[in-house]
């Protein structure tokens, strides 16, 4: 299912203008905040009505301003995960799940147990919103969206509100709907850990236009957008599959990039992860380092080089067939002689890695997007 | 003194309940409408209608009673026309004075649901409306059910203002014992009268009762749908 958007809408000092195509996944809309991202999820919400737009959703048109179409929010089957939650403080846990449902006209049948299940939330169904903590809201928010049968699922940094401790809880739940309940998904985020674990797909939104978008492994990797993601936050992804747990308490990898080595990572052997590697985290080198702590030592080759305003500089390398990117000074670029097709080993350490930056890659035909793919 | 009422002071307790209870439940649907006019329109002539519904509560109710007795006394344009048409007739009748409470009552109503409504997040009725409810749906299932407390305070309090209204009342629909001697009425009347005042206290006993019942009752309520709500 693809979801077509189009929309202009002009507010005081701030104009959107946006016009791209979500494929099937999760779309992660990546911005800071004022870039529009909430107003975009809100016009395809139809809780706002945009100046002049376009929306259609797998053939279904929710927005059509040429033709004076607007659905009513009501009539759009979107699910949508407010970062508030938005529980109805007036009903049960139970009676907020089957809200949905009921004008869904569906009875609580195997899915709703199958999503009590899949996030976990069986034993509070009997609760009040009020009695319950930050994450446990947000996961029951999370099932009242999924419940009300949805064609397509709109997220609103669900996760801002909560504290790291509660967002580690809440993101395993996030990639197990991705990958077990088949529906689109627009995720709105302004935290790049959390858009490289989950999205298949990232529009980059900049002061309400669209810097650029494509499939996340790419996009990631691309040094071009790197900075309009934020320097520090830069990383490209690798995927792997997780093969064994080492005794001294190190998790051995493989990918298509080569073996890793970082520490223990919460996830059963065979599992497919994403590993995002922050480029800033990246040493190069000639020759193979012979004596060195790292654990991690990738041939590759120079695939392309930017050179920043600052002292640094950005090199895209070849590694395998997935792409890394390696943050470096200007002075080391040239001293090393990097320039495109130059060969090198990209060094990393296991422990630069942190355990929020591996994730359950997305299962399935989108789990494998490389460069160009 | 606690000897039974009398056949007379009956009727005026009786008027009374029945006056209030008109006048609350038939003003309620108005008052729930004024109060989300307030609160959630925009509309040109806001302030004016805000205004005209405190006006009987800054008028003193002499004039009120003296303004429904022109509008819709036997002379008056709407009173002579609801007469001509439906029949019904409010002068010198119990209904008049429902309709001189209501008035009075009104603004303390509107207060009450007005204040409820304002607390109501719209957030909670977007979420709602993306869950599929159309808008009678998140009227009848989120915003009726978070604003009932302050429904239920606002009929209290218009109930409790009826059981005492009394200038508008007297000067509206007079004071005739059986047809509009209201509680409060009675006790004036009984003021007027030497020797007449143990009948008044014990009149003014009863409607001491009468409001403190309505007071705990609408406490006991409230609670009870603070602690559904999960507020409490």
């Amino acid at each position: 299912m693809t979801l077509e958007i189009r929309l202009a809408h002009r507010f005081k000092g701030f104009s959107l203008d946006v016009d791209f195509t979500a494929p099937p996944g999760v779309t992660a809309i990546f911005g800071r905040s004022g870039s529009g991202k909430t107003t975009l999820i809100n016009a395809v919400a139809g809780l706002l009505r945009p100046d002049r737009g376009r929306i259609v959703a797998e053939g279904r048109m929710l927005l059509d301003s040429d033709r004076g179409l607007c659905l009513p929010p009501h009539r759009r089957r979107v699910g949508y995960v407010f970062q508030d939650a938005r529980l109805f403080p007036h009903l049960s846990v139970r009676q907020n799940l089957l809200y949905g449902r009921w004008f869904a006209k569906l009875g609580a049948g195997a899915e709703f147990d199958r999503i009590i299940d899949l996030l976990d939330i069986a034993p509070l169904l009997d609760r009040r919103p009020g009695a319950l903590s930050g994450g446990e809201k947000a996961r029951v928010g999370l099932g009242r969206a999924i419940l009300s049968n949805p064609a397509l699922l709109l997220m609103d940094e669900p996760l801002a509100a909560l504290d790291e401790a509660r967002k580690a809880e809440i993101l395993p739940y996030l990639e197990r709907l991705r990958d077990e309940v088949r529906l689109p998904i627009l995720y709105v985020s302004h935290a790049m850990a959390e858009v490289a674990r989950l999205a298949t797909t990232v529009v980059l939104l900049e002061a309400g236009r669209v810097l650029a978008s494509g499939p996340t492994l790419e996009l990631l990797a691309d040094p071009a957008t790197a900075p309009a993601l934020g320097l520090r936050d830069a990383g490209a992804l690798l995927t792997a599959r997780v093969i064994a747990h080492e005794s001294d308490g190190l998790t051995r990898l493989e990918g298509p990039a080569g073996p890793l080595w970082l520490p223990h990572i919460d996830a059963p052997a065979g599992k497919a992860v994403r590993v995002r590697v922050l480029a800033q985290d990246v040493m190069l080198a000639l020759d193979p380092p012979g004596a060195v702590s790292a654990l991690n030592i990738l041939p590759a080759t120079v695939h392309a080089l930017r050179m920043g305003e600052g002292p640094g500089a950005l090199v895209q390398l070849q590694v395998g067939p997935e792409m890394l990117l390696a943050r470096v000074t200007r002075r080391s670029a040239a001293a090393l002689g990097l320039q495109p097709g130059r060969e090198v080993f990209a060094v990393l350490k296991a422990v630069s890695v942190a355990q929020e930056n591996v994730g359950g890659g997305p299962s399935g035909p989108m789990a494998r997007q490389g460069p160009g793919g | 003194m606690f000897e039974a009422l009398t056949p007379d002071e009956w009727r005026a307790v009786a008027l009374s309940l029945r006056v209030s209870f008109w006048a609350t439940a038939l003003s309620l649907p108005f008052g729930l409408l004024t109060a989300f006019a307030l609160a959630r329109w925009r509309f040109p002539g806001q302030q004016v209608l805000n205004g005209l519904v405190h006006l009987p509560l800054i008028l003193p109710p002499v004039v009120t009673g003296y303004l429904l007795l022109l509008t819709f006394g036997k002379a008056g344009t709407v009173g002579a026309a609801l007469d001509r048409w439906f029949g019904v007739s409010f002068a010198f009748h119990w209904t008049g004075a429902a309709l001189a409470a209501a008035i009075m009552a009104f603004p303390l109503m509107v207060r009450a649901i007005r204040l409820a409504v304002e607390a109501v997040d719209p957030k909670l009725e977007d979420a709602a409306a993306t869950l599929g409810a159309s808008r009678p749906w998140v009227f009848a299932t989120v915003t009726l059910p978070l604003i009932l407390p302050g429904i239920l305070a606002g009929a209290i309090l218009a109930f409790a203002k009826a059981m005492g209204e009394f200038g508008a009342t007297i000067t509206f629909v007079s004071n005739i014992p059986g047809k509009t001697q209201t509680l409060p009425s009675a006790i004036y009347t009984f003021l007027q009268v030497p020797g007449g005042e143990p009948q008044a206290i014990r009149l003014v006993l009863i409607a001491v009762a009468v409001a403190l019942t309505a007071l705990f009752l609408s406490e006991w309520v409230s609670r009870a749908i603070a602690r559904r709500i999960g507020a409490a």
